[in-house]
């Protein structure tokens, strides 16, 4: 297997990646339930929710991080199954990154690349664009909280992967550095990447994301391009769609969550 | 480079870079070397080092390998979000805490040991008493990532490693105290044999003390042990058994590791 060139364009090797009937009990408390979904290459898909709707959980379990109690996970024609190496391809931004208080950014990213085993150029364009090389040699435990979300970013980018997962990636940025991000971020879509993720800023996803997944109670209740969402909620902005979605959502949801979802989009 | 070797290199230099490690080394260096001067030579102070090592040994492998698991969680999941299979992080994670934390031991006991002359004559009581605690070392580590996998949160897991230590040290025996005098009446060697290997903590005394020639200090289960296998064997057996008390909560907290949700 060749080492995946930074920036490379992936032309026709794009990764779908398909959620197909999963559930997942977390004690008593469903927190999935049958959930078919799919990301498209080269797209930025935003998984929204309310707080506990089972975003992080579906991300996680495209990871493998998270098992599925039923369904199946695929990436491109790989099905998760507790082998590892299809992680090759996803470059991962977890929520909060919580790296060794004592290793400093360079011998964390030595140390990635070491257990990857990659031996290509990495991507280091971001650090320059962040200006974090600077940083890079101190403990992780001395970096302010936008410095580490720098580095965590940095870190998911490094190895050009297919798939680009990202939980909350702007939260703790600041202006400059977010933009610098989201650049980035429409650049990978544009050679292809399949790019998914989640934010609380629902004006920035607006601006950035292409398709919308949209959980409620962990039920999907909306799939599709953003336009198409603002459309079938009938309204101007994305903030005002998912209140829609909420409200319309919410009861059906509560009440055993069997209320058809507010527009079965394309995938 | 195997990748479980690449696990192993970081957690260890992840490890060392703990003071509760060295501090733990010390420990020992003290108290092996003030034995050996109170007690006038190395083989005179190995019952006592024997009883030091019995409690403290498994004392710190649990606490330092669950502290250490509760505190790395966000960093194994991060390795997880990375081509690395959760068995091959196990077994790195495994090798890095036990290693290091018997390397400590066995420097702590060994370095006092070597400096008095406890590796000339009569070495082979020496080298089992700092044989018996890093086996001891590795089964506890795994109990202690037995614990920290199969308990969710961080206090309760550090609760549930305090009640195994107890249990091990002080009520298993007690126990077992309380079941031969209610039933002094019956044959019970083959019973208190079963309950020995059923504690590691007993068998690694039983392991040492046999060596050292202090059947005094055996006590009733390891008295009827060294009856039944007597020198050699016994030595043999009981390691076999610690040994088994190391694959056993391996497995058993591999198990728990594989099935885990992050």
């Amino acid at each position: 297997m060749t080492e995946p060139r930074p920036l490379r364009d992936l032309g026709d090797d794009p990764v779908w990646v398909r959620l197909r009937g999963i559930k997942k009990t977390f004690t008593v408390v469903p927190v999935l339930d049958d959930v078919d979904v799919c990301f498209r290459p080269g797209r930025i898909t935003a998984v929204l929710g309310p707080n506990g709707a089972g975003k992080t959980t579906l991300l996680k379990m495209i990871l493998g991080l998270v098992r599925p109690d039923e369904g199946t996970v695929t990436l491109g024609d790989v099905q998760v199954n507790g082998d590892a190496e299809y992680r090759r391809n996803i470059g991962y931004m977890p929520q909060l990154p919580r790296f060794p208080e004592n290793l400093c950014g360079w011998e964390l990213a030595a140390m990635l690349d070491d257990l990857r085993g990659f031996r290509s150029d990495p991507d280091e364009s971001l650090l320059d664009a962040f200006q974090l090389r600077g940083e890079m040699g101190k403990p992780f435990r001395t970096l302010s909280g936008g410095n580490r979300q720098k580095l965590n970013a940095a870190l998911a980018l490094r190895y050009g992967a297919g798939v680009l997962i990202l939980d909350e990636p702007t939260a703790g940025l600041d202006p400059v550095a977010a933009r610098v991000l989201k650049e980035r971020v429409r650049g990978e879509r544009d050679r292809g990447c399949t790019v998914l993720l989640t934010s609380h800023d629902l004006g920035q996803l607006q601006a950035l994301a292409d398709d919308v997944v949209f959980l409620l109670d962990g039920v999907v209740r909306f799939e599709g391009e953003i336009a198409e969402l603002l459309r079938a909620t009938g309204q101007d902005d994305l903030e005002g769609a998912i209140a829609a979605l909420i409200l319309e959502g919410g009861p059906a949801g509560l009440a055993g969550g069997s209320g058809p979802a507010a527009g079965e989009g394309v995938a | 480079m195997n990748r479980t070797v690449k696990v192993v290199r970081y957690e260890v230099q992840n490890v060392l870079r703990s003071k509760a490690l060295v501090a733990y080394g010390l420990f020992f260096f003290g108290t092996t070397l003030g034995l050996i001067r109170l007690g006038g030579g190395v083989e005179r102070a190995l019952p006592s080092l024997a009883n030091v090592v019995l409690l403290a040994v498994p004392l710190v492998s649990l606490l330092i390998t669950t502290v250490f698991l509760y505190d790395g969680r966000a960093f194994t999941e991060l390795l997880l979000s990375h081509p690395v299979a959760r068995p091959t992080l196990f077994g790195g994670l495994y090798l890095g805490l036990a290693l290091p934390l018997s390397a400590m031991f066995v420097l702590g006991v060994g370095v006092p040991m070597a400096l008095f002359g406890g590796f000339g004559e009569g070495a082979a009581s020496a080298l089992l008493v700092v044989g018996a605690g890093a086996l001891l070392t590795a089964v506890f580590t795994a109990l202690g990532f037995w614990v920290a996998f199969s308990v969710g949160e961080a206090a309760r897991g550090l609760a549930a490693a305090l009640i195994l230590w107890l249990a091990f040290t002080l009520v298993y025996d007690g126990v077992v105290l309380i079941a031969s005098h209610t039933l002094a009446a019956y044959p019970l060697e083959r019973p208190m044999l079963a309950a020995m290997v059923l504690n590691p903590v007993d068998l690694a005394r039983v392991m040492i003390l046999m060596a050292v020639d202090a059947s005094a200090l055996l006590g009733y289960t390891g008295a009827v042990f060294q009856d039944f296998f007597g020198g050699g064997w016994g030595v043999l057996t009981a390691g076999a058994s610690l040994v088994a008390w190391v694959a056993v909560p391996y497995a058993l907290a591999l198990r728990r590791f594989r099935r885990m949700d992050f």
